[in-house]
């Protein structure tokens, strides 16, 4: 039995006790998937888990209070759910969890920046992911990749690939990397602050302002309370200015501090590929290292901003 | 082949639209990283005329945030303001309102649309030149903007403009139709309008040897969209499962009600309204607005009777395919750019939601006919 069948399974066997279970099914295009609701055991013979799963389907489950859901999990995924629970966002007894051991997942504009002049993966008319390779037909031509190269960024540092909370586990767990250097904010930084603004003020100039970003989002859960498009009080200017846009960011960045578990969603969200994921992983290096803080991982733990202590251990103010 | 057809070297064409810009804004798509995008020419950067443009180029004529005007209450002097006034005196007047509005558009040129963005511009035109309502802010835009649409040589698996009455080689909707040839661009006049630009020494005639070439492009374009399925019916169809929520929500569980669609959409014409107002002055603006937002169906009284995602799916949907054609003499408020689909994080696909419907609709129909 292959792992897919093993997880079509699992999620037949939670069926009886939710009123449907969360995965992945066949998506418009052979490089994507969607998101797949389960409510009948035949419903699961579509289900597929892998390297297209790139969508973390926790987001969905603040929609469904008061009842009872499946969700199958990435390890990404998982901590979505984890940080939901903490925050009482999501009953425990009311989510069943099945994980598997994540190997990763496609970022389909790297697949798209590989395809060659003139291309684009609209064009695609086949994808397979094999080892570590991904195969990509446009107009009737092969190209291999290497999975590790279109791979999204988070999978490279990935250190949960199993998932951390669960109530079945289909396959064999596998080893996460030891640390996350944030490699990625050591390179933006080195940056001049001037340059930096001139890239935000580049990159939010295409934002059409249609919160995928927040609503792709499982932690930005305001949904339809949104300070962004809140008319009374009228907080944000409707303006199409860069700087309008930029402060949208910088509001969902801080709201988010101590609570992101670094999914990114949000910049895969964007149809206009602003990497807004940059302000969250900024927040996420913060937590950790202001506050030995990584949000997701237990449920039992307190978000530092949703607490106080007399002297935090990790920032030593008697020795300023 | 329209007579005036001209042809244009590839070698001329920047030069071409360089001259263009000496007397009209002239908008074009451009790559930004993975993302394709209109904007104002710039000699500097390259045009991407052949990936498709991420976002249609609607906010050309109906910009994502637009000035109605804007406005200032000027205080008439008094108290220690007036000449010889004393310091106790009281304003005699209110407050005056003075209100200005924006400077008329600039002639524009839009070059490389896609034929379903020319589509999209089609759609707009009766909606804001009503009757009763005609609308001066985009009217005044609208004549003064060229269109210029590029067949599409390559269509994407997300493209279904065939399905609801457009063509990758669109002549119905644009001022030029261009077709990207080998060696050069073939342009064809469609309007009167397009005289207007296709004076220049650049362009030149004897384009009938290469219309047969262009033929076919149009031709082999419109076969690799594939199978065009018979939409007629959607509008009832989807009236008749308006309540069907369990239809509804295995339709939406996947989506997670952002507004890309709608503001990707050549079509989507919704907008708000808000007053700007920093002190005494302020502007109001006329900003996009999307039915898969909360805000939208918000009434005064605090009630809002689409509380689900589900029911905005399915106004999207049902706007699109049902109500619309019922107001509209049969016209569908859709182009099929795809765009939707394509850009949709959660990978919601119009189509199926319509072919879903219409199935569910015709095999309802069997069984009340036994």
């Amino acid at each position: 039995m292959t792992i897919q069948t093993e997880l079509q399974d699992a999620v037949r066997a939670v069926l009886p006790d939710v009123d449907a279970v969360l995965g992945w099914g066949p998506g418009p295009d052979p490089l994507r998937s969607a998101p797949l609701l389960i409510r009948k055991p035949e419903d699961a013979d579509r289900f597929a888990a892998g390297p297209l799963s790139v969508n973390n389907l926790a987001v969905f489950l603040p929609e469904y209070k008061g009842r009872k859901m499946g969700i199958v999990v990435k390890g990404c995924d998982s901590r979505s759910v984890v940080q939901l629970i903490t925050e009482k966002l999501v009953r425990r007894e009311d989510v069943v969890i099945i994980g598997y051991p994540c190997e990763g997942v496609v970022d389909v504009a790297k697949i798209a920046a590989k395809l060659g002049e003139n291309l684009e993966p609209g064009m695609v008319e086949g994808c397979a992911v094999e080892g570590g390779n991904v195969r990509v037909t446009v107009k009737g031509r092969s190209t291999d990749m290497l999975f590790t190269e279109v791979m999204a960024n988070k999978c490279a540092i990935c250190r949960y690939p199993n998932a951390v909370l669960r109530d079945a586990f289909v396959g064999a767990e596998r080893a996460g990397v030891a640390h996350d250097e944030f490699a990625d904010l050591a390179e933006f930084e080195k940056l001049s602050l001037e340059e930096r603004f001139a890239f935000w003020e580049r990159e939010m100039s295409r934002c059409i302002r249609c919160y995928a970003c927040r609503n792709a989002c499982p932690l930005c859960v305001c949904r339809d309370h949104c300070v962004a498009t809140s008319r009374d009080p009228h907080w944000l200017p409707q303006a199409d200015g860069t700087r309008d846009k930029l402060f949208f960011q910088m509001i969902h960045a801080m709201h988010l501090s101590g609570r992101c578990t670094g999914c990114g969603e949000c910049s895969r969200a964007c149809p206009v590929n602003i990497p807004v994921g940059l302000f969250k992983r900024a927040q996420l290096r913060a937590a950790e290292t202001l506050f030995a803080y990584r949000a997701g991982t237990d449920p039992e733990q307190t978000p530092p901003l949703q607490t106080f202590k007399m002297e935090e251990p990790t920032i030593k103010e008697r020795e300023w | 082949m329209k007579s005036g057809t001209k042809f244009i070297a590839h070698a001329d064409l920047a030069a071409w639209l360089n001259e263009l810009a000496a007397l009209h804004r002239v908008v074009a798509p451009r790559a930004e990283g993975a993302s394709v995008v209109y904007r104002d020419l710039d000699p500097e950067k390259p045009l991407e005329l052949f990936r498709k443009p991420t976002e249609s180029a609607k906010h050309v004529l109906f910009p994502r945030s637009e000035e109605l005007f804007s406005f200032a209450y000027k205080k008439p002097a008094f108290g220690i303001g007036k000449a010889g006034a004393k310091n106790d005196e009281q304003p005699t007047e209110p407050p005056k309102l003075e209100v200005t509005p924006p400077a008329d558009p600039v002639p524009t040129i839009i070059f490389g649309m896609p034929g379903c963005d020319a589509g999209g511009v089609t759609t707009f035109d009766p909606i804001y030149n009503g009757r009763r309502f005609p609308d001066v802010y985009y009217l005044k835009k609208r004549d003064a903007t060229i269109l210029i649409a590029r067949a599409c040589n390559d269509v994407l698996s997300t493209c279904f403009c065939t399905w609801v009455g457009g063509s990758p080689a669109n002549r119905k909707d644009a001022d030029i139709l261009a077709t990207q040839l080998p060696e050069g661009w073939l342009l064809e006049p469609l309007t009167e309008r397009a005289g207007a630009v296709m004076g220049s020494a650049l362009l030149k005639d004897g384009a009938e040897s290469q219309a047969e070439a262009a033929e076919e492009l149009h031709a082999a374009a419109e076969k690799a969209i594939g199978r065009v399925p018979d939409l007629k019916g959607s509008d009832d169809a989807l009236l008749a499962l308006f309540d069907d929520a369990d239809f509804w929500w295995e339709q939406s569980a996947g989506c997670i009600a952002c507004g890309g669609c709608t503001y990707l959409c050549p079509t989507c014409h919704c907008f708000a309204i808000t007053d700007e107002t920093a002190g005494m002055a302020g502007v109001r603006l006329r900003s996009w607005d999307t039915c898969m937002a909360a805000l939208y169906t918000l009434e005064a009284s605090g009630h809002n009777p689409r509380t689900q995602k589900a029911a905005r799916l399915r106004n999207r949907v049902g706007h699109k395919f049902s109500y619309f054609i019922r107001n509209n003499e049969g016209t569908i408020s859709c182009c099929g750019c795809g765009r939707c689909i394509k850009s949709c994080p959660s990978s919601v696909d119009i189509r199926r939601i319509v072919l879903d419907a219409l199935a569910k609709a015709s095999k309802g129909k069997e069984a009340a006919n036994g």
